[in-house]
């Protein structure tokens, strides 16, 4: 197997199992992302692959400590340094040559929209120039493994796009990228998707593989179904997605070619009438 | 009849600074509204206008046909980003304290949703749970508008799609919606949309009115980092797509140049995306 990442990875924290047999492929030059809503588990796997956080068990492959940039959800930058005084700071504990620290750090910031808050306090920036200059710190020593833990939650779109340059950048410079993200939209531009929900692999692999391997088909209609049909429906742009097992024999039924949130749904319904049905068996 | 809520010609200036330009907004009964922006485009200095919370500096506002007060606010739902629960008391302390201030009848049962929650303090309980009540909370006295801020920030895919699905009903029961998002993902849920950028409105409409005829290039290659670091040199502002890139807003003619020999490489116009479109719209109003 090449690359980094977790085989069978679970975490118990006392008697609570926080992940469940996880795996995690991560290659160099990739961006994978970590898809999952709030207490899915993504700190946790994230944790690990840092190594910040050690497995109950399974197993982890990981560079050695300086070859791994780590943002954790909390930022880990200096409010009270300027900008380039956290980069310096960086630099230095990284022991990077000097001068050409202070080249990448330059760049980045001109790319990332943060050439005009160089001599700022980290305290005063905004959310969005705070996670900016928190990647930046993360990437500056140019790293074989990059882990990100939400980095884009909460910021606006323009903070975004500078973001999300930064992680091409630095998976185009052959980094293996993990990021964490609660959205869809972000996991459909990474390489790689591992959906966690409470814990355990929903789905993983490219997006469009996800969605080919959806099981049964999608319809597309006017109104909530009613019954037990309406556990497999869902809202979406004004209509309803119903996932049926087969095609419906129905006249008129319209069927929709699914995409990652479609398949990502459909997962996560799938689980929810599995576990009814286990508690009721 | 009136709108739900309405500004006309609006703004606001805080010392020399001009947070909201000119902006027109209305919101009818039954619609869905997306307010979508960058960090600073007015978007909370809009609402906190309509809530009645700031006044305009010029311009005029009005609720229900009148100017917002005491008497319009009881006719509206607000679930703000921080959801404005209390943290030690439980689901359904909140969910009484919500009914005293409404002067609702109490003892109301806790809506299906929420009911597994009623005992479970607020602060221990999963922000996806919290945002629910919280749902909840601002439905329970059936607002005319409702006014949501971020609604879905940190929520999974199964969970922001029930959300909707509640932010829906509410519409279809005849509440207009107004809904701020930074996810443009989320935008295909409105019924219309206005996009603000530096205090003005840059656009509205529905997406596919506002998207218009707005293209982007896909680009494949055998390397999608040699063609990064190619589009890069060129000066072009190029984005990661799965296992390939987009170039919004430029022809193909000029990425295949930029491409030059590139192995592998291939390029081909596809509409672009609302976010792209955003940030034209963005680029040329800042």
């Amino acid at each position: 197997m090449t690359g980094w990442g977790t085989q069978d990875l679970t975490v118990r924290y006392g008697k609570k199992t926080a992940l469940a047999k996880v795996t995690l492929q991560a290659q160099a030059g990739q961006v994978t992302a970590v898809v999952g809503g709030d207490g899915a588990g993504k700190t946790t796997l994230l944790r690990c692959l840092a190594g910040t956080l050690a497995p109950t068990t399974g197993t982890v492959r990981k560079p050695a400590k300086q070859r791994i940039g780590y943002l954790p959800s909390s930022s880990g930058i200096y409010p009270d340094l300027t900008v380039l005084e956290n980069l310096d700071f960086r630099a230095t504990s990284y022991k990077l040559p000097r001068q050409a620290a202070r080249a990448r750090a330059e760049e980045y910031l001109d790319r990332a929209g943060l050439a005009d808050a160089k001599n700022r306090l980290a305290g005063q920036l905004s959310g969005g120039m705070r996670q900016k200059l928190a990647v930046i710190a993360a990437m500056l020593h140019q790293p074989d493994l990059l882990v990100l833990d939400e980095p884009t939650t909460g910021v606006d779109p323009v903070s975004r796009s500078g973001l999300w340059w930064l992680i091409a950048r630095a998976a185009a410079d052959g980094c293996a990228v993990v990021l964490a993200t609660t959205y869809l939209d972000e996991a459909e531009r990474c390489a790689t998707v591992l959906v966690l929900d409470a814990g355990t692999a929903l789905a993983a692999g490219p997006s469009d593989e996800i969605v080919a391997a959806m099981p049964g088909v999608l319809c597309r209609v006017a109104d909530k179904p009613a019954g037990e049909a309406a556990r497999r429906a869902w809202r979406r742009g004004g209509r309803w997605r119903v996932w049926l097992e087969r095609p419906p024999d129905t006249p008129g039924a319209e069927l929709v070619t699914p995409d990652l949130q479609d398949a990502v749904t459909v997962a996560a319904i799938a689980r929810e009438i599995t576990m009814t049905k286990e508690v009721a068996a | 009849m009136s709108p739900l809520a309405e500004a006309s010609n609006v703004t606001k200036t805080f010392g020399g600074f001009t947070a909201v330009k000119d902006v027109n907004l209305r919101v009818e009964p039954g619609e869905i509204v997306g307010l979508l922006g960058a960090n600073g485009a007015g978007k909370t200095t809009l609402i906190k206008m309509l809530l009645g919370l700031t006044r305009a500096t010029s311009g005029s506002v009005a609720l229900f046909g009148q100017p917002p007060s005491r008497q319009t606010r009881s006719r509206l739902g607000y679930v703000p980003q921080g959801l404005g629960l209390y943290d030690d008391l439980t689901t359904a302390e909140n969910m009484a304290f919500t009914a005293k201030v409404f002067n609702e009848a109490k003892n109301v049962p806790l809506p299906e949703e929420i009911a597994r929650y009623a005992g479970d303090l607020i602060g221990s309980m999963s922000l996806g749970a919290q945002r629910r009540v919280a749902f909840a909370q601002a439905l329970s006295h059936q607002p005319d508008l409702l006014i949501l801020d971020e609604p879905t920030s940190g929520v999974d895919p199964l969970g922001r799609a029930r959300l909707w699905e509640t932010i829906a009903d509410a519409a279809d029961a005849g509440a207009g919606v107004l809904v701020t998002t930074h996810y443009m993902e989320e935008a295909g849920e409105c019924g219309r949309l206005v996009i603000m950028a530096d205090g003005v409105v840059v656009a509205a409409g529905t997406a596919s009115d506002i998207i218009g005829s707005s293209q982007a290039t896909v680009v494949e290659a055998d390397s999608w980092a040699a063609a990064f670091s190619r589009c890069e040199a060129a000066g072009l502002a190029v984005a990661l797509a799965g296992r390939g890139l987009r170039v919004p807003g430029v022809d193909p003619a000029k990425v295949r140049l930029a491409l030059g020999d590139l192995p592998g490489a291939r390029v081909r116009q596809v509409p672009a995306t609302l976010e792209e479109r955003f940030f034209e719209l963005v680029d040329a109003g800042g």
